[in-house]
């Protein structure tokens, strides 16, 4: 991921977290790592919860499989008081909506839709950088010391 | 796939524990989060049965600390080896970074360790992976028991291409962080040698 589309995405997120009135916002790759986040994540296990959700959708697509379905591209988990809305966005990441009484289903939906095509669109920018080789530089830096250091008793 | 956030500066890598069912994958993780300090560890998840064989996925975060300014974060997960859970070991490469083989010693084991290092090779094909390109440790584990194979009889069954291999008691320790250390050396080296440095 690149710093300027990292921060953009970073202002989608935050963007959805109010217009949809939600408790909180992430978006995670599919492999489970968390890229960005909005809202009231500070109680929150982001790290579990991003495994595990990538986990679910993983899931959900191997059933989707089997059923010769193509990605069920969203899900919802209905809460006592906090619900859960996830979205696959372009077939990379997960995007993934906490809300409770604040808001409502069909509000997420609405707000997501548009959200998920700004990510999208973003995503296809990273993916043409990615693919013009302008990546970052941090990991050329790396030197063999560094890595050695990490693993110093 | 690795992952670089620049705004929290962090470095995120994927790491698998691959191999036959009972063969002490999840022993590893519990070893591991057992010994390493608060700070650097996230909660451990197990999607357990019952009877505590592995479900779905152990999961398991660390922070091994920084490199020029960025954390380094790895995300550990096992998949279950048994073999009907095969479905679920899939899902579980996806992005992966690199993978530990876990093997079981034991003689009658033997079989289950081929099996599970093909089943390891086509999983990863079907994901778009080629192990012989992917970091790749080979841990014999049990080596405290009595009735194990010689690591050279378990080398020629399971590492004809010469990936580096420790040998291991992962109930007591002895191995686990040798392992770890090795995978994620080359889980880094090989990040900046794909990023051209």
């Amino acid at each position: 991921m690149f710093p300027e589309e990292q921060r953009q995405i970073s202002s989608v997120c935050q963007r959805l977290h109010r217009d949809a009135n939600a408790k909180a916002v992430l978006l995670i790759g599919r492999d489970g790592q968390p890229i960005a986040e909005a809202g009231e994540v500070g109680e929150i296990d982001v790290t579990s919860l991003s495994s595990l959700t990538a986990g679910n959708v993983a899931a959900t697509g191997g059933i989707s499989k089997i059923l010769r379905e193509k990605d069920f591209t969203s899900q919802f988990h209905e809460g006592e008081k906090t619900h859960v809305h996830i979205t696959l966005v372009a077939g990379r990441a997960i995007l993934v909506v906490l809300f409770d009484e604040r808001s409502s289903l069909g509000l997420v939906r609405l707000r997501v839709r548009k959200a998920a095509e700004e990510m999208a669109r973003l995503f296809e920018q990273v993916a043409k950088k990615a693919a013009a080789g302008t990546g970052p530089s941090i990991l050329n830096e790396i030197t063999d010391a560094d890595i050695d250091k990490l693993f110093n008793d | 796939m690795s992952f670089i956030n620049y705004s929290s500066r962090e470095i995120n890598c994927k790491l698998v524990y691959y191999g036959p069912g009972l063969g002490g994958k999840t022993t590893n993780l519990q070893f591991i989060y057992a010994k390493t300090s608060p700070e650097a560890k996230g909660k451990m998840i197990s999607l357990a049965t019952e009877t505590e064989r592995t479900l779905f996925f152990d999961f398991l975060p660390l922070s091994l600390g920084e490199i020029r300014g960025f954390k380094t974060r790895f995300h550990l997960y096992t998949v279950p080896g048994q073999v009907f859970y095969d479905a679920s070991r899939k899902l579980i490469l996806k992005g992966v970074d690199g993978v530990v083989f876990v093997a079981d010693s034991q003689i009658e084991r033997m079989e289950a360790n081929i099996e599970s290092m093909e089943n390891l090779r086509q999983n990863l094909i079907e994901q778009g992976y080629d192990l012989d390109k992917l970091p790749f440790i080979i841990q014999y584990n049990k080596r405290d028991l009595p009735n194990v194979a010689s690591v050279a009889e378990l080398h020629a069954a399971i590492n004809p291409t010469n990936v580096p291999e420790f040998e291991a008691r992962a109930t007591t320790g002895v191995g686990v962080f040798e392992t770890l250390k090795a995978i994620a050396k080359a889980v880094l080296t090989e990040l900046r040698r794909g990023s051209g440095g």
